[in-house]
């Protein structure tokens, strides 16, 4: 029986995991978190997708893979790693109230009581639409959301959102009776407050901010796979350019199960589905457009603002660099336990520099060697 | 409910609390920046690395990725 293995149990990788085994593939799933979903999900798997959870998925959870030695062999390997938030310094971004918008989110959902406390809720993209909704519902005060995106951009993505109207309905549920507002943007943080650009100073107990998503591309890079842009390179099947080897998800939900059942399926079966992955990656490029992040944004941080929360470097240290090699050989930025993670995308951002060139783990090896090792 | 010890002070949580979320409800401070400043979580997906704390004697443990157990010891810098 050949053997697949996914790492990443969200969305993508249950997906993914689930299709392979329909495949007739011996599957085993891996994630860092205690709980399989993913993002989104954490561990609240909807109904509609318990059948992902086939009993014949070997599942490991709670494990985290740090280097390419450490990946169990395998004849095909489907990565799933999903996105973490982008953030961007701003002064007080290091203050304990400040979180990252799925971040607060995700304490909540893992047992942070927010009854009664006042949120303010910044950066942009429907993450911060949705992260509203739920905390309000978790009887959160949600005194504002503060979106970056110039109004005239929001107001003609909404106007094409009539071609969805499911997602539509989605956002004005979400949306409704929320205050909501656009060309707003974090200026500063102080304990117990944050400065909005246009909104003044608002008192409050968190901000949660997030500046989009990127995709966790550290591990497909470390193994040798194309990344361009941010993205992995993948063909229809999902294949990335290194042979064995899959990518999946890191889009919105759709999309994500709709690439990790492509990655999964041998190709009769997933053939069918990419007529409706096309759809819905065009439609998250339409997303990322509306919500680009506009130049303003890259000069919030002052000479003294921390943009390395690892090594405490500051923005007036590292600015000046070359790149990013030389930023960590000067400075130190980058080289903490996190190695890059958070101020990787912030410094690309702010300096121009590709991400991707975050510190791999160390000792990388080749898939194939490891096949061999099992021959 | 689980009871747990924060910096020695016991807290009873729900059961499925991850240890950053019950750290939270007792104080902003999880550690201590290389030039002191306190940190708490910020991406709470176990990437940013700022929930360490010290849990059963095992330092920078990232607390939003572990439930709380039964007794478990957590202690922070800040
Ligand atoms: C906080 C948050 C909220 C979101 N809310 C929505 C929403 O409401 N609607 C929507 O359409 N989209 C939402 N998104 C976008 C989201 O990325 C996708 O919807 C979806 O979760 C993507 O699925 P995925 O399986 O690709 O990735 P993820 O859900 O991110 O899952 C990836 C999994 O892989 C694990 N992993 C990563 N690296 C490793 C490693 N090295 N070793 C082991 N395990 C690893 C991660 O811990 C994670 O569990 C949200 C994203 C975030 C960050
Ligand atoms: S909050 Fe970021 S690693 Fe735990």
């Amino acid at each position: 029986m050949p053997s697949t293995l996914v790492i990443g149990g969200g969305p993508a990788g249950l997906a993914a995991a689930w299709a392979a085994v329909q495949a007739g593939d011996q599957v085993t799933l891996l994630d860092d978190n205690p709980a399989l979903g993913g993002q989104i999900w954490r561990g609240a798997i909807p109904k509609a997708y318990h059948r992902f959870l086939d009993p014949r998925i070997t599942v490991r959870t709670g494990v985290q893979i740090h280097s390419a030695t450490q990946i169990p062999t395998a004849d095909r390997l489907i990565l799933a790693t999903g996105t973490r938030e982008r953030f961007l310094p701003f002064p007080g971004w290091t203050l304990p109230h400040v979180l990252g918008a799925g971040g607060l989110q995700a304490m909540v959902k893992s047992g942070l009581p927010i009854a009664g406390k006042r949120v303010v809720i910044t950066g942009t993209g429907p993450l911060l639409l949705a992260v509203g909704a739920y905390l309000r519902k978790r009887g959160a005060k949600v005194v504002l959301i503060a979106e970056q995106a110039p109004f005239a951009r929001i107001a003609q993505f909404t106007r094409e959102l009539w071609r969805e109207p499911a997602k539509l309905i989605q956002a004005a549920q979400l949306g409704w009776g929320l205050r909501y507002r656009a060309d707003a943007w974090p200026i500063r943080a102080d304990a117990g407050s944050v400065t909005i650009q246009g909104h003044g100073k608002i008192p409050c107990d968190y901000v949660a901010c997030g500046f989009g998503l990127v995709a966790n591309t550290e591990l497909p890079a470390l193994l040798g796979c194309a990344i361009d842009a941010g993205q992995v390179v993948t063909d229809s099947k999902q294949r990335t350019t290194i042979p064995h080897i899959y990518w999946a998800g890191a889009g919105s939900v759709d999309r994500s199960i709709l690439e990790g059942q492509i990655a999964g399926f041998d190709l009769e079966r997933a053939r069918p589905l990419y007529p409706a992955r096309d759809r819905a990656l065009r439609f998250d490029r339409r997303i990322d457009q509306a919500f680009r992040l506009r130049s303003e944004l890259s000069s919030l941080a002052t000479p003294d603002t921390i943009v390395c929360r690892c090594e405490d470097v500051p923005f007036g240290a590292v600015w000046q660099q070359r790149d990013w090699r030389s930023a960590k050989l000067q400075t130190r930025c980058g080289m903490g336990p996190c190695q890059g993670r958070i101020c990787g995308p912030a410094l690309e951002h702010l300096c121009g520099w590709p991400a991707g060139s975050v510190r791999p783990p160390i000792f990388p090896t080749r898939l194939e060697n490891l096949l061999d090792e099992r021959r | 409910m689980i009871a747990i010890r924060i910096n020695g002070q016991s807290l009873q949580v729900a059961a499925g609390t991850t240890v950053a979320a019950a750290v939270m409800t007792v104080q902003p401070g999880f550690r201590r920046s290389v030039t002191g400043e306190i940190r708490g979580p910020l991406c709470g997906m176990g990437i940013c690395m700022e929930c360490r704390v010290t849990l059963n004697g095992h330092p920078h443990e990232r607390s939003c990725q572990t439930l709380c157990a039964p007794g478990m010891e957590v202690a922070t810098d800040a």
